[in-house]
């Protein structure tokens, strides 16, 4: 089958563990179909490309709508491509739950987009300490300097400044699925995903386990 | 929405006796060293209960020696093997922080009758 599913953060609970151990778990609605699938022929690479929560025909325009109809699959809001062990293993319509792609134990990385902070300043988004808060120091949360003078007489690019922090594509690595609901098509996750409850997440196969 | 309160369902306890912030409880513990599990009591008095569902914990504190000890108990653990009542407790307040302050004949709490 494929090497990941997508769904949505439900939210966090926590879970006991056969040996009595409080695990701290997250919630993720799953229920994929598939859409497309890539070919080596046509496309230059393989995978299979699933749809994720439906969307009413109405909504959808109509290249998308042809593109789901070829499919036999109803409408999604998300597309996204996963690579698999065997294409020709899956037909597009097919419906991908999660028992088909992980089981209890798996190690996988889950990339979201994570809460946006808005503009925030560099102690919040870089942990830059600041300066004294008293003793008539007037340096209280300033970044400090940020370079030198007349040589290289600009500021480096990449710079750690002030700046918009948070909705951003965030990927945690080497998180272990702990369980599996497979009559609410339900992952349970161990530890905190990347994005506010209701919030898409796509869960893969860890590439580091 | 639901899902989430299903899956805590499973978890929540239901041999637990009903307890309320000023009642002393004997509270008796799994310990699991090393291979072997044995069971160690606390007892102690409710100073404070919060949260709910599986989610829920209670805090028991007891005065050893003169030195106050206090432990957090997850209300619905698997590592709780009994929870019994020992006195109800009458109080006004449903956090007793104010007993940390209190020593000897000062920190008791009047029984419920």
């Amino acid at each position: 089958m494929i090497e990941g599913i997508v769904g949505k953060k439900l939210g966090m609970t926590h879970i006991y563990s056969a040996d009595g151990a409080m695990v701290p778990v997250t919630v993720v609605k799953t229920g994929n179909t598939v859409v497309q699938k890539k070919t080596a022929d046509k496309d230059g690479y393989e995978a299979v490309q699933v749809g994720f929560l439906e969307k009413k025909e109405q909504r959808v325009n109509r290249p998308a709508k042809g593109h789901f109809k070829k499919a036999g699959a109803p409408c999604f809001y998300h597309l996204v491509e996963f690579k698999a062990a065997d294409i020709s293993a899956v037909q597009p319509g097919a419906v991908v739950n999660a028992t088909d792609v992980f089981k209890i134990g798996d190690w996988v990385d889950v990339t979201g987009t994570s809460k946006g902070k808005g503009f925030m300043g560099s102690m919040r988004r870089h942990n830059f300490s600041g300066g004294a808060e008293s003793h008539g120091s007037m340096h209280n949360r300033a970044p400090g300097s940020i370079g030198s003078s007349s040589d290289p007489s600009r500021v480096f690019k990449g710079m750690k400044m002030a700046g918009h922090m948070g909705h951003a594509k965030v990927t945690v690595q080497n998180l272990k699925v702990v369980g599996i609901r497979a009559e609410e098509n339900v992952l349970l996750i161990k530890g905190a995903l990347p994005g506010a409850i209701n919030s898409v997440v796509v869960i893969k196969k860890a590439i580091k386990k | 929405m639901g899902i989430i309160q299903d899956i805590e369902k499973e978890f929540i306890r239901t041999d637990i006796p009903v307890f309320h912030p000023g009642d002393t409880l004997l509270v008796r513990v799994k310990i699991k060293e090393g291979d072997k599990e044995r069971v160690q009591p606390f007892e102690g008095t409710v100073i404070k209960m919060r949260g709910n569902g599986v989610r829920a914990t209670f805090t028991l504190r007891k005065v050893t020696s003169g030195v106050g000890v206090e432990r957090i108990f997850p209300s619905n653990s698997p590592a709780l093997e009994s929870v019994k009542v020992l006195t109800q407790g009458k109080v006004r307040r449903a956090k007793l922080y104010y007993l940390r302050e209190l020593r000897g004949k000062a920190a008791r709490i009047k029984v419920k009758r």
